[in-house]
């Protein structure tokens, strides 16, 4: 998942136990991952740009997911430079912004995600302590 | 410095302009304040009077609240989004369903911010408040630099922009917005004051124009926003040299004949019952029959009661209400707040846009509130009235028969002042008028009395008794004394003329007799000299005979 500049949105299925960034691309609208959850996790990556922080984030992300949602996850990494229109919908304002769309409710992780810990509760793969 | 017109009724004068074109204003307030109105209301003015579309970024209200709020004010959002005039966004943010690790910007509120205002080509931008944010997102020191880069980056794109802010403790806004927005700094205020609130306006602030630094009175109607400005309007009126009668040709005459100066404003001031409706009721009736629009305030009665009160004294204003002439308009004072009643006489007149307004009385307009403001009220719509080169007569209630005081502040804005009193002696109390001033004209110093007739208000003639004025009883017992005085002194010389006649008979009759002797003495000589002529013929022709007898011849 490094491929986050040039296409703009790019959905990025995650297989089950790997994370194949590159291949895995559906055409799978936002929505339609929405309406019928085939996997635990639906994530959203909005960034800005390919700044370092933006490749921070994505790194950080690809690691978590790895490390600890055991395959069941799509990630989805949107550049807002280039699809500037998707930003209202999901309320981004900070960035990098993580949205996590399933399961609901929805849960945003803004911030370079450099705090597994604290994103593993965001996600609520980990309950706070 | 370049300006960008709000198009907000008054804003522009006091501004001398606008807000500062192409950067950031800040405009603060505490809640409810009309911050949001004022933006909006600038971003519709420029939409649709400047050519300048807007773009309205929300991070409290949703777009629909918005639109519902703001369309009593008459603005129409949906349809100037329709237009491509206007772009709204809202920003929310929800602290419960967010989580910050690591660090982060606020490139995405640029991009949406960007994007909108790409979309439409706008010039203008509303933030109503990005103060927000700092309830949204716990890192105030990355949300105090993004800001920071926003309003900069605002100015770098050449937007004019209204950033609202809520007033804090001690601060301005709650987060110190203004340590950034350092152009243009405008406070808005709502004060309750005897239950009636009143908005204010302040500019605090601006960097490189002059601007009025008084708090003005705003406030927010069907139509938008309208600022009272003090001194907007200046004394750049037109002087007019045409005349208006008052009604009274008495007054007039005391006037120095035509009356007043047309769109000259004319106080009348008097304690209670003296006639100061009356003397509306004339100025009014006069100002019609000349087949002027008048409009009438009033703040003590209703219309009905006006036209009713006014007909016992014999004047029809029914009439010229039923012929569409005359308006009046009557509002208990108390029903309004003082920002309103201004709105009001201000929409009034410019629908109505009357030659004559009459305003009954101007001190019960804001019962209990401060002479100043009554002041700064009168003075604003002498300014306006007389702006329009309608002519202003105000009534003015005065609590202490001799106190000239408690219109001072108003007496030096206004161009002619009469005084109504009541004068109390020989139990009974009389009414006199007098005219205080009246500027640019010779006018009468004299006190007159006058009565309220069923033909209307009629001034007595000047009775000047014993080097004093006299009313009432007093004067009508002067003028019976006076009276009987004169038929004293007629029977008086009767008698004399009389008696000279005579004297002069008795002359005449002795000049007679004399001139008959003079006849007779003047008859005696002629006949004399006819007798001595007759002895010497007589004696001659004896002396005759006397010598032929004896033969000398």
């Amino acid at each position: 998942m490094r491929e986050t500049g040039d296409t703009g949105k790019r959905p990025v299925r995650a297989e089950k136990k790997s994370m194949k960034s590159t291949t895995a691309v559906r055409a799978k609208s936002r929505a339609a991952g929405g309406a019928k959850p085939d996997v635990k996790y639906s994530l959203r990556l909005y960034v800005a740009g390919q700044t370092p922080r933006s490749l921070q984030a994505i790194s950080n992300l690809k690691r978590i997911c790895e490390e600890h949602l055991a395959g069941d996850y799509r990630v989805e990494v949107i550049d807002l430079l280039q699809k500037p229109q998707l930003a209202a919908g999901d309320q981004i304002l900070a960035i990098p912004t993580l949205v996590r769309a399933i399961p609901k409710p929805a849960r945003k992780i803004i911030g370079d995600l450099s705090n597994t810990e604290k994103v593993l509760v965001g996600l609520d793969v980990r309950p706070a302590t | 410095m370049p300006k960008a017109r709000t198009g907000i009724a008054g804003f522009d004068e006091i501004t001398l302009g606008g807000l500062p074109k192409g950067r950031p204003t800040l405009v603060c307030g505490g809640a409810g304040c009309g911050k949001t109105v004022f933006g909006i209301e600038f971003l519709v003015r420029g939409a649709t009077e400047f050519r300048e579309p807007g773009v309205l970024l929300s991070f409290e209200e949703s777009p629909a609240d918005l639109t519902a709020n703001v369309a009593s004010l008459g603005f129409d959002l949906p349809k100037l989004q329709a237009r491509r005039k206007l772009a709204i966004d809202h920003v929310s943010i929800d602290r419960s369903e967010i989580a910050e690790t690591g660090e982060y910007d606020l490139e995405g509120l640029f991009i949406r911010l960007g994007r909108a205002i790409d979309s439409i080509g706008a010039r203008r931008v509303l933030l109503d408040t990005p103060e927000a944010l700092f309830a949204g997102l716990s890192n105030t020191g990355v949300l105090r630099s993004e800001l920071r880069r926003l309003f900069y980056w605002l100015k770098q794109k050449g937007v004019t922009a209204v950033i609202t802010g809520e007033r804090g403790h001690g601060t301005l806004t709650r987060h110190g917005l203004e340590e950034y927005i350092s152009d243009c700094v405008i406070l808005l205020d709502h004060r309750s004051q005897e239950g009636s609130v009143t908005r204010r306006l302040r500019i605090l602030k601006y960097r490189g124009s002059t601007h009025g630094t008084d708090e003005y009175p705003f406030l927010i109607d069907q139509e938008g926003i309208s600022v009272l400005p003090v001194t907007s309007l200046g004394l750049a009126h037109k002087a007019l040299n045409g005349r208006v009668s008052s009604g009274i040709p008495a007054l007039d005459n005391m006037l120095g004949g035509p009356g007043f100066y047309r769109g000259s404003t004319i106080l009348l001031t008097g304690t209670a019952g003296t006639g100061k409706t009356s003397m509306a009721g004339h100025f009014a009736d006069a100002a019609c029959r000349r087949g002027e629009r008048t409009l009438f305030f009033a703040f003590e009665e209703s219309p009905s009661q006006i036209v009713r009160n006014l007909k016992s004294i014999g004047l029809d204003l029914g009439r010229w209400v039923g012929e569409g002439l005359l308006q009046i308009e009557a509002a208990r004072s108390t029903s309004f707040a003082l920002e309103m009643h201004l709105v009001r006489i201000h929409n009034l007149i410019e629908r109505h846009r009357p030659r004559v307004v009459i305003l009954d009385p101007i001190t019960g307009l804001v019962p209990g509130s401060a002479e100043r403001e009554i002041t700064a009220l009168v003075l604003r719509i002498v300014d306006f009235i007389k702006q329009r080169g309608a002519t202003a007569f105000f009534t003015a209630l005065n609590t202490d028969d001799n106190a000239q005081s408690t219109s001072v502040s108003i007496s030096s804005l206004v161009d002619s002042w009469i005084l109504l009193r009541n004068i109390e002696v020989n139990g009974e109390r009389n009414r006199v008028l007098y005219i205080l001033k009246s500027r640019g004209m010779a006018h009468s110093n004299q006190v007159r009395e006058f009565l309220l007739t069923d033909k209307g208000v009629q001034l007595r003639k000047v009775y000047l008794g014993g080097g004093t004025v006299l009313t009432g009883s007093a004067r009508i017992a002067r003028e019976a004394e006076e009276r009987r005085e004169e038929l004293r002194r007629g029977i008086e010389d009767g008698r004399r003329e009389m008696s000279m006649r005579a004297g002069l008979a008795a002359i005449d009759a002795r000049i007679a007799a004399l001139h008959a002797k003079r006849e007779r003495h003047t008859r005696e000589l002629a006949q004399l000299s006819e007798e001595v002529a007759a002895r010497r013929q007589a004696v001659s022709k004896e002396s005759e005979e006397l010598k032929r007898s004896r033969g000398d011849a």
